[in-house]
């Protein structure tokens, strides 16, 4: 399938702008900014970027622990972000949710979440509000390999699939559910074979190939629109970070230096870059220039939330319910 | 005024909220053709489709999450689990999902969801059918919990439980299903928060909910007999709790019993006699009392259930006992 060159600026420019921002995060961590946990995304970009680029902005997508991805490639604004991050009431939630919490209904963001699973069946129930309000929206559900033993992924894949609701399953494989790794924690390697239990396609895509990634999502999304159901996609990925940045020595005690680097020559994002520079659709001093814009972009981010004021004492008691 | 059970009250409610609000549909193990265990549904599914009043698979997790995300994206859901024993099943949508979401999100979205289910034992159905746990969701900021013990409180609570832009865990009772009263055809709205003065009384308050509200009165009842004239109170809902009318019957006749179906430990009864405590304890003439079911699980055997079930047997002489003191 041709893609648009702008489109393809697009993936390169997003995927580029989420790992800008996770190394960022990296630093404002170390330094005692970010505080709480911090789950990166850093290696995954091309699932994120690939999937939400199939969407439109009235789409919904539900993420997971390791958020910062998903909600940037939906159209989370970075200044907000990074504010939530520091614990500001400038953040996207007021400083009340942080990095595992952020949502934002006017892009179709229903919330990062911190319960592994906890994404799927809200997923569900978007997909069903779609169908009662009679809109064609679809949602996009990511969750983890380890997720997929979850009661949660084969409840909702049985509810989606049952009633044809419009929702993609984004099953991001990365070998480790903190920190057992696949083969210790279900006795397949293809989670997307899963898919023949709830009678739905399931497909097996290469997670650091973002065409590969926005191709399987354009399918899926296409049949989810058009009413005839849901679909898993498999993206074969790798984070290259901990679990979180508190994770000692980054994940290397239940993992080996080498597997890490093996997976760090995968690299999605240099990969597109090369790929981009080969075919001629894009020379290096363009995406030097892009890289400098983004940077600019995160440094003005940081700015904002250090300039922001934490939230005050009493607005700890504010939200709990609607007024 | 015509009397209809709590069950038909309930039904009323359903039915004339989708009547009037496409947003509203219903989730459910056996809601459909089946009208619910108890009847709550019963014919709703015929007369607005198997799209709005949806049977779901055993699957509670699966479909309350579901009735998060359809609440999150503008659908007003109200989702049946069959017992509260079963809210174990899906304990994570309702406490770290449907409760936290407006909270965590700094605002941002609402989940106005009504889960509905019910409590109390009686029907021997042992230990995984018969729990009165309620009190659980009390301790979840972001939950509203209704208590419902009559069938025009039931409706009115439920219309305003659809309406309310909240997450809302509506307790019924079983045994109150079958029970009738008056309710009117009209729609009506009851606030949250508003408790209800049942009988009026200037001796002994008891604070009472579900069943034990119509155990209360009759135990009231029998101790007027006796010249002992005891103040029902019925909160009506948990979460938010109209502690003024209890305060203020507390300092009218200085003794409480609080009387609710919940496990003694750490139940409703114990966070109304804690707050009685912190804020009346000066017009108190007697120690509180709490009548509840006991710690022990639900047991099977008739006489073992019997003794199990707060009622008239425990709420007579625990009332009566407070009327010791002068």
């Amino acid at each position: 399938m041709k893609v648009q060159k702008e489109t393809l600026f697009e993936l390169y420019r997003m995927m580029l702008t989420i790992r800008l921002f996770e190394d960022r995060i990296v630093d404002l961590y170390a330094r005692g900014e970010v505080p709480g946990l911090a789950h990166l995304y850093i290696g995954e970009e091309a699932v994120a970027a690939g999937i939400c680029a199939a969407l439109r902005e009235d789409d919904y997508i539900t993420s997971t622990h390791r958020g910062h991805g998903h909600v940037i490639a939906k159209g989370a604004e970075l200044k907000s972000m990074m504010a939530e991050l520091f614990g500001k009431k400038t953040g996207y939630c007021k400083g009340k949710g942080g990095s595992m919490h952020i949502a934002d209904m006017q892009i179709g963001i229903l919330g990062a979440n911190g319960i592994a699973g906890g994404g799927l069946p809200i997923a569900v129930g978007a997909g069903w509000s779609a169908r009662w309000r009679g809109t064609d929206q679809v949602t996009a559900c990511f969750f983890g390999d380890d997720s997929s033993n979850n009661g949660t992924f084969h409840e909702s894949l049985n509810l989606a699939s049952l009633h044809k609701l419009p929702v993609i399953f984004v099953c991001e494989n990365n070998l480790y559910g903190i920190s057992t790794c696949q083969i210790m924690h279900q006795p397949i390697s293809d989670i997307a074979i899963r898919s023949t239990s709830y009678n739905m396609p399931g497909v097996v895509v290469d997670g650091n190939d973002v065409l590969d990634v926005f191709h399987a999502a354009g399918k899926a999304v296409k049949r989810a629109r058009a009413g005839e159901g849901p679909t898993l996609i498999e993206c074969k990925t790798y984070r290259w970070r901990g679990h979180h940045e508190g994770d000692p020595n980054q994940g290397a005690r239940y993992r080996t230096k080498d597997e890490i680097e093996e997976w760090k020559e995968k690299c999605p994002v240099e990969r597109f870059a090369r790929k981009l520079v080969g075919d001629k659709a894009a020379t290096r001093k363009k995406l030097a220039e892009m890289e400098e814009k983004i940077k600019a972009d995160i440094d003005a981010a940081v700015e904002f939330a250090r300039e922001s004021d934490f939230p005050a004492v009493e607005e700890m008691y504010e939200d709990v319910f609607v007024k | 005024m015509r009397e209809i059970t709590y069950a038909q009250a309930i039904n009323e409610a359903l039915r004339e909220s989708m009547q009037k609000d496409d947003r509203v549909v219903l989730l459910g193990e056996d809601i459909g053709c089946y009208g619910g265990v108890f009847q709550v549904t019963a014919g709703l599914q015929a007369e607005f489709g198997p799209e709005r009043v949806v049977d779901t698979p055993i699957s509670e997790a699966g479909f309350v999450g579901a009735s998060v995300g359809a609440a999150l994206t503008g659908m007003r859901p109200v989702t049946e689990i069959m017992f509260i024993d079963f809210t174990t099943c899906c304990m994570d949508m309702i406490v770290n999902q449907m409760a936290k979401m407006h909270y965590m999100f700094g605002g941002r979205g609402k989940v106005p969801m009504v889960l509905r289910t019910n409590i109390g034992a009686g029907r021997g159905t042992a230990a995984q059918h018969s729990q009165s746990f309620h009190a659980i969701f009390m301790h979840i900021p972001g939950l509203m919990v209704v208590v419902p013990s009559t069938p025009y409180d039931a409706k009115g609570l439920m219309m305003e439980a659809i309406q309310n832009d909240n997450p809302v865990v509506f307790v019924e009772h079983k045994k109150l299903y079958i029970e009738k009263g008056p309710v009117p055809e009209e729609s009506y709205r009851i606030p949250f928060g508003q408790a209800d003065i049942k009988r009026e009384g200037k001796d002994v308050t008891v604070v009472a909910t579900h069943a034990l509200v119509q155990r209360s009165l009759n135990a009231a009842d029998e101790l007027a007999k006796e010249g002992i004239d005891v103040e029902v109170i019925d909160p009506r809902t948990l979460v938010p709790l109209d502690k003024d009318t209890i305060l203020n019957s507390i300092k009218k006749t200085g003794r409480l019993v609080v009387a609710d179906e919940g496990h003694r430990t750490c139940g409703a009864a114990a966070e109304i006699a804690a707050t009685v405590a912190e804020e009346a304890i000066y017009y108190l003439k007697a120690p509180v009392k709490r009548v509840t079911s006991p710690d022990t699980p639900v047991p099977f055997s008739p006489p073992l259930e019997q003794a199990f079930i707060p009622d008239e047997k425990y709420l007579v002489p625990a009332i009566r006992s407070l009327m010791e003191y002068a």
